[in-house]
């Protein structure tokens, strides 16, 4: 009986995941560059929703795309400035580079909001669910539910609009898609600004669940990683197999093992994913 | 220009060591300890140009690994070099595994493995005292005579360590690593043996860092986890080098002095925005100076020429 108990926290958590990773998984795939702002991005979303609703009383589920928006902004003025210019430069300096960037901001957050765990409290509380044994809190219910439905959003744009289309493009061949007359530097923009987006409005949506703080973005750009490798990099699809697997996995560890061996558990699979599936479970190398 | 930067540093040293001073003796040991690990993580990234993110795993491994032999009773050296031992073997097999990884996969592969192992550090408290940290046992002597002890040991492994890279840069063993970073493909199909060539790189980047973390735990007498495991310890070398030029000899001697310099600098002023100040300096460094910082001679050495 435990197990369905697991099984549906599981469930619920690899949605919030899928819509946490999606995002960073698209910015690996079309622009080969690990964005390791992400995480910072994730809780200055989360931050966003945490003054909408101390300071407006707006509802977290509401400003999940005003911080969208927000990050959606600043996602594209960095892509345009700085990271553009070394976008074809070797691994190693995207990266430090990324890394670079993700110290300005997570030191520029923690001046603005301190260190302290803050958390959205509804006021009154959602409630819970129950399915006889099983019990399902609503408000991660909702949240799944809106991430997943977030992350499905970002599959039809990519399927059906003209900036989608110009996206798969650029993924399949930067040359080819510039010669189609597809304007290489604006659409890389738009896409790191949509996974910036989506980190945000990710963001949002899990300030009523987790604490959040500057000092805990890493936690977040860790699940990241481990949901694009298992899954299978680049694609929303891989995002949400890798997501649901996170979920289940880290569910079911805590019940094995104890909480605190979710993350080495998690981070040992990907390095063994890594050395010997590195397509992820979904098996496409890449976005091809 | 080059010579002289390291006259510099060797003067500055000199300096250090005779008037002393204990602000200086530690500045000191952070160089030599700062050196040690740029030029270890300029086997495996500078010359193999494989983006190793490792080199905290390898520290806190040897840190820990010879902080838990100390307190069972063995002595202090002898820990020290098992430590460095203990993380070589660590790389050398998990080299095997995840060396096969190119760009950003394996850059992922050995950022993992800190995180891995900082947890199991972290839960294996009956061992490693977990997120309480662990005492190392108190050495004898007076303040100045350890702190001129330490450093003694920290600067004969920065030396080993150049005098290492000095031998792989100029043997057989350099070449072929050069060659894997400018193609790897076509480096085995001239008989390169790169999987042997890339393990043993990724070990040498373990051995020395494995030695300093052992070297600084008896320093400093406490560690804890997210100390020994700190990602800035893989993020550091890494912009050293970057500073001083990638896969050069002495790029990295430099850009490790350089480094502390700015560092100690910001740290004195600046305490709370020292992170994004280092951010700032990273930024700066990828976008303007991509080949560091001897690059600036070379190019007006070039503007002059013409």
């Amino acid at each position: 009986m435990i197990y369905l108990q697991v099984l549906a926290n599981g469930l619920v958590l690899g949605g919030l995941y899928a819509a946490i990773a999606v995002g960073f998984s698209l910015v690996w795939g079309v622009l080969n560059v690990i964005n390791l702002l992400h995480g910072s991005f994730i809780i200055l979303g989360a931050y966003v929703a945490f003054f909408g609703y101390a300071l407006f009383g707006l509802h977290p589920f509401l400003s999940a795309p005003i911080a969208g928006f927000i990050l959606f902004a600043i996602g594209y003025s960095l892509q345009a400035t700085v990271i553009n210019r070394v976008i074809h430069a070797p691994v190693l300096m995207t990266l430090t580079l990324t890394f670079g960037l993700d110290l300005l901001l997570n030191n520029a957050m923690l001046l603005a909001f301190k260190a302290d765990y803050r958390k959205v409290v509804l006021e009154p509380p959602l409630g819970s669910l129950f399915f006889g044994p099983i019990v399902l809190p609503l408000d991660r219910i909702a949240v799944m539910i809106l991430a997943l439905l977030m992350t499905y959003g970002l599959y039809l744009l990519l399927r059906d609009s003209k900036l989608g289309r110009a996206i798969i493009a650029i993924r399949m061949d930067q040359e080819a898609a510039a010669l189609m007359g597809v304007n290489i530097l604006q659409t890389q923009a738009m896409t790191f600004a949509i996974g910036a987006f989506m980190a945000g409005a990710a963001g949002s949506l899990l300030s009523i669940i987790y604490p959040i703080s500057p000092l805990n973005s890493i936690t977040f750009l860790g699940k990241a990683f481990v949901i694009c490798v298992i899954g299978g990099l680049g694609s929303v699809g891989g995002a949400i197999v890798g997501g649901i697997t996170l979920g289940l996995l880290e569910s079911l560890t805590a019940l094995w093992f104890g909480p605190e061996y979710a993350v080495p558990i998690s981070f040992a699979l990907l390095i063994a994913f890594l050395a010997v599936r590195p397509t992820g479970l979904l098996g496409r190398r890449g976005y091809e | 220009m080059r010579t002289l930067a390291i006259l510099a540093i060797v003067v500055a040293l000199f300096t250090a060591l005779i008037f002393g001073g204990n602000y200086a003796l530690r500045l000191a040991t952070i160089f030599s300890m700062y050196t040690t690990l740029a030029l270890s993580w300029n086997f495996i990234g500078g010359l193999a140009g494989y983006p190793s993110f490792a080199t905290a795993a390898f520290f806190g491994l040897g840190t820990y690994a010879s902080a838990v032999l100390q307190s069972s009773g063995m002595p202090m050296l002898a820990a020290w070099l098992l430590g460095g031992m203990v993380a070589a073997a660590f790389a050398g097999v998990i080299g095997l595994a995840i060396l096969h990884l190119k760009g950003h996969y394996f850059a992922i592969a050995s950022l993992a493995l800190v995180e891995v192992l900082r947890e199991l550090v972290n839960i294996n408290d009956q061992l490693t005292g977990g997120g309480m940290g662990l005492n190392l046992p108190v050495t004898q002597g007076g303040v100045t005579q350890q702190a001129l002890y330490f450093l003694t040991a920290m600067l004969t492994l920065a030396v080993l360590t150049l005098l290492s890279a000095g031998a792989v840069h100029r043997g057989k063993f350099g070449f072929a690593l050069r060659c894997i970073q400018q193609n790897e493909d076509a480096a085995v199909m001239l008989g390169v043996n790169a999987r042997l060539y890339k393990a043993a790189a990724f070990t040498l980047s373990a051995v020395f860092p494995g030695v300093g973390g052992g070297i600084y735990a008896s320093w400093v007498h406490y560690i804890d986890p997210s100390d020994a495991f700190d990602i800035l310890l893989s993020v550091k070398p890494l912009v050293m080098v970057l500073v001083g030029g990638l896969g050069t000899l002495f790029g990295p001697v430099i850009g490790a002095a350089a480094f502390l310099a700015l560092e100690e600098a910001v740290w004195r002023s600046f305490l709370t925005i020292h992170a994004a100040v280092l951010g700032a300096l990273i930024v700066t460094l990828i976008l303007f100076l991509p080949n560091g910082l001897m690059s600036i001679s070379r190019r007006r050495l070039k503007a002059n020429k013409t």
